[in-house]
């Protein structure tokens, strides 16, 4: 369970992340949705313990977040940051050997899955395909909680119908919790559990998906816009 | 692979009524085993909870059971099948019904103009 309280993140006087109160019940998809600017990956980096926060406190299983919470959890950003002279195979073993609770197998099974040819050089692979390696190689690490910035910008609807499957077939939701920010919500919808919506660095809504289906009659599309023109 | 859901209805009742209408017509019959609970989310497209949860559903509605380490099956019991059939008629035609009187159709027009469609269609 991630347990957010009263999270404050100051960069010099603007803060990112405003009183944040959340808790986060795992074995669940949680997308953390809102426009630009609104705080998403902000709370992303403190879950991740990249960032502490200015006020407030950040747990997970009870214990206040530093940075070697990333022995339980695994991130990825929507960055590059891997070495391009490797093969995607390469990538992999250096996976296994960075990390103790890396699943090789399963890296290797999700990059059949997803189509790649884990031969080829990590220089030369297109963005899809470099999307579809970062989300193998992260949900191949046997932790409770997986944290994804954005897996799915700029990628077209075949890749990223590819990896929503990926996601569906490798997550193993009795013993992992997934946070995930999106824009593409009307497509990630559909593995959604949970929204936690953010407007100027507040979280202004907590519900899951069905909730909002039943009490609104609408999608999460359209109900984040409710939300956003009824929330100054 | 993947649905296309409704936007006003959770995603899970819709996937309840699915199944139940492919039970109805015959493209799952009584006693056949549901796929996995992580298929069935591959196939529709949708996050495993939701399908554990429409197994759930179809459980409480007493139209499947959950047998342990073997899976979830389609029961074999026709009575509760048939009354499945009965109950999806009924609760489409008070939809249609609402749907058809909100814009102003009495009934008389509906039963005229179900008889005369239904002989086109044939």
């Amino acid at each position: 369970m991630i347990q957010l309280e009263k999270v404050t993140k100051k960069y010099l006087r603007h803060k990112a992340v405003n009183q944040c109160t959340a808790t986060l019940e795992a074995g669940k998809i949680i997308g953390l949705i809102g426009e630009n600017g609104s705080g998403k990956t902000t709370i992303l980096k403190l879950l991740a313990g990249l960032l502490r926060p200015t006020n407030g406190r950040v747990l997970i299983d009870s214990k206040q977040v530093n940075r070697s919470i990333s022995d339980r959890l695994a991130y990825l950003t929507d960055m590059d940051y891997f070495y391009p002279y490797f093969t995607i195979k390469e990538l992999i073993d250096f996976y296994h050997s960075q990390f103790k609770d890396f699943d090789k197998k399963k890296a290797m099974d999700m990059a059949a899955f997803m189509k790649l040819n884990v031969k080829q050089k990590i220089r030369y692979l297109s963005k899809g395909n470099l999307s579809r390696v970062k989300i193998a190689v992260t949900l191949s690490r046997n932790v409770p909680y997986i944290v994804l910035d954005e897996p799915f910008s700029g990628l077209d609807p075949l890749v990223r119908k590819s990896i929503i499957n990926g996601i569906i077939k490798f997550m193993n939701l009795e013993s992992q919790t997934l946070i995930v920010t999106t824009h593409e919500l009307r497509e990630v919808e559909p593995i959604l559990d949970e929204v936690l919506l953010l407007k100027d660095g507040r979280i202004i809504a907590q519900k899951s998906v069905d909730q909002i289906r039943d009490d609104y009659r609408m999608d999460v599309v359209d109900w984040m816009e409710q939300v956003y023109e009824t929330t100054k | 692979m993947g649905i296309d859901f409704d936007a006003n209805k959770p995603i899970y009742q819709q996937l309840v009524n699915r199944i139940s209408s492919e039970i109805i017509r015959g493209v799952r019959q009584g006693g056949e085993k549901l796929p996995s609970v992580r298929e069935y989310a591959l196939e529709a497209g949708v996050n495993a909870n939701t399908i554990q949860r429409v197994y759930r559903e179809l459980e409480n509605l007493q139209i499947v059971v959950t047998k342990r380490g073997q899976g979830t099956f389609i029961t074999d019991n026709h009575k509760r099948l048939d009354t499945l059939r009965e109950t999806m008629k009924v609760e489409f035609i008070q939809q249609f019904i609402r749907d058809m009187k909100d814009m102003g159709f009495s009934t008389q027009e509906m039963v005229e103009s179900i008889q005369s469609e239904g002989r086109d269609k044939k």
